[in-house]
């Protein structure tokens, strides 16, 4: 039988150090939705998300109501729009991303990822037509993601894609410049991308996926901070099996939802992801965390040792408490998304070259970072090829999702709102990569014995 | 299905009562109760069977929060899986 303090500190968890699942996220095939005529297969589009999806608020909400656990988001991620749209003679593909958008809306989800394609050795004719489609569409829709896989560590990275990235981040800002260039906020670029992730903006539902999925992914860096305070001055040890301890926790939760809303809906259960994954409210910030340990800032050198060491020490615990564990599953460091970070980036404790290094032991990659909004696509193009290059070379999912904030300044504030947050706009060496970047052509994919 | 209804917030007469008076008309079946003053604040965790409530779950929940909001305390319901996920393996 479960005692009263137990109880208690399950109620505290939720209360005060904002415990949650973060999102459930329905992954949906559609596969079966083109035809070559634009119309119909977006009607079919529309058609099979309500159809498939039209419960998943409400189950939701009703597991919320029962377990008395926050689930912040539902999502959906679809099978990436280049695969489906392919067969379309179209070349406009922004009304697929306006059917998405309608499909979300009538649904009731907070998001909807899968606008993408996976480019990492080169474009089909689908591919180039969505890419260039991603600034309008992120400009016309509200709750559409799209994301664009550049780089595997199989493949290598397609720096043809990556130039042209750069420049449509630039053109995404620039047709979202009224809200702060927000647009970028929704397009993620990726090397290694996975198939199952519930996150966004990154999410996207594979080809290897069956036809119909829940994934959930958690939360509650508060949590792992809450239990850090009562492990002051230990051996760093102690603070992994602390970490460890209460990543298991967090993740049973996790899994209890999913596993719910899976037999629900009667759709399988897929994975659960466990990324630390942080909010703007006080309290709930994986810059706490790493503070927390010792460093009188994150950003301050350690950071990147203690960061290593939470993102273990999170996957060893969360690994036990959940039958299937997939997705990015690592701390996430989005700059806007998290009060330690937005308060060490206005104080300049916290640089763009520190939180690359930071990306090589963590996931996902360099997020929800503001820079100045006249960056050039080159630079932005460089960016994405060093953060993609950790990626390859180290066997792991990496990402960019920065947003050049037209008209700001180094300085500057640019405010997202809700879970999306704020951010300084951070400085960006000024040295030019326009050279390197306009070769094109691939970087080969890397070796994997000698490793040094 | 068993569910824990925890209740917390400053002591005074009657809360047990009125608990006890709402679940009793969703015929809800309380299986355990305890009860503590933990750091100046009263405590409440009682056990309870809601299988045969004549309410749904949320609205169950729903009237639990009214009536703290009433009192100031703060009342919730939850299934006691989660408890069970969090703290057993």
């Amino acid at each position: 039988m479960i005692n009263q303090g137990e109880i208690l500190q399950t109620i505290e968890m939720i209360d005060q150090q904002h415990l949650d699942v973060r999102t459930i996220t329905m992954g949906i095939s559609l596969r079966d939705c083109g035809h070559p005529d634009i119309k119909v297969s977006c009607d079919k589009i529309y058609d099979k998300i309500c159809r498939c999806a039209g419960n998943l608020v409400r189950t939701g909400e009703q597991i919320e109501a029962e377990f008395g656990i926050p689930i912040v988001n539902k999502r959906i991620s679809v099978t990436p729009i280049s695969l489906v749209a392919e067969c379309c003679e179209a070349e406009d593909y922004v009304p697929f991303a306006k059917a998405l958008d309608r499909a979300a809306k009538e649904v009731g989800v907070d998001f909807l990822g899968g606008y993408s394609a996976l480019v990492h050795k080169g474009c089909t004719v689908g591919d180039s037509r969505l890419i260039r489609s991603i600034p309008q569409a992120l400009a016309e829709t509200d709750l559409v993601c799209s994301s664009v896989n550049v780089g595997t560590t199989r493949a290598g990275i397609n720096m043809n894609a990556v130039r042209r990235m750069g420049e449509i981040v630039k053109q995404t800002a620039e047709l979202t410049r009224d809200n702060g260039s927000l647009g970028c906020a929704k397009l993620v670029v990726f090397c290694n991308a996975v198939e199952d992730n519930p996150f966004m903006a990154g999410a996207f539902h594979g080809i290897g996926e069956p036809e119909c999925e829940i994934n959930v992914g958690v939360s509650g860096p508060g949590v792992v901070y809450e239990a850090l305070k009562a492990a002051k001055g230990q051996p760093l040890d102690v603070v992994a099996e602390t970490i460890k301890r209460t990543a298991f926790r967090i993740t049973r939760v996790g899994q209890l939802v999913a596993q719910e809303a899976s037999s629900r809906l009667g759709v399988p259960f897929g994975v659960v992801d466990l990324s630390l994954a942080p909010t703007p409210a006080i309290g709930d910030s994986v810059a706490d965390i790493l503070e927390e340990m010792g460093l009188s800032s994150v950003g301050a050198p350690g950071t990147t040792a203690a960061l290593a060491l939470l993102n273990d020490a999170v996957k060893k615990g969360g690994v036990m408490a959940s039958s299937n564990v997939g997705g990015l599953s690592g701390a996430f460091i989005p700059v806007s998304e998290d009060a330690g970070m937005i308060a060490a980036a206005k104080a300049g404790h916290l640089s763009i070259e520190k939180l690359e290094a930071m990306t090589c032991v963590c996931s996902v990659g360099l997020d929800m970072i503001a820079i100045p909004g006249d960056t050039s696509a080159e630079t932005i193009a460089a960016i994405i090829a060093d953060e993609a290059a950790i990626g390859m070379v180290n066997n792991k999912t990496t990402a960019v999702r920065i947003i050049p904030a037209v008209g700001k300044k180094v300085g500057d504030m640019v405010e997202f709102g809700g879970l999306l947050g704020s951010a300084p706009i951070m400085p960006v060496n000024t040295c030019s990569p326009a050279e390197f970047v306009m070769r094109g052509g691939r970087i080969p994919a890397p070796m994997h014995s000698l490793r040094n | 299905m068993r569910a824990f209804v925890t209740v917390v917030g400053k002591d005074k007469v009657g809360i047990i009562a009125a608990i006890c008076i709402l679940l009793a008309e969703k015929n809800v079946n309380i299986l355990d109760i305890s009860q503590t003053i933990l750091q100046d604040c009263f405590t409440m965790i009682m056990l309870v069977d809601a299988s045969d409530s004549t309410v749904p779950f949320d609205a169950l929940g729903e009237s639990l929060s009214e009536l703290g909001r009433k009192m100031e305390l703060t009342i919730r319901i939850q299934r006691e899986e989660i408890f069970n996920a969090m703290h057993r393996i």
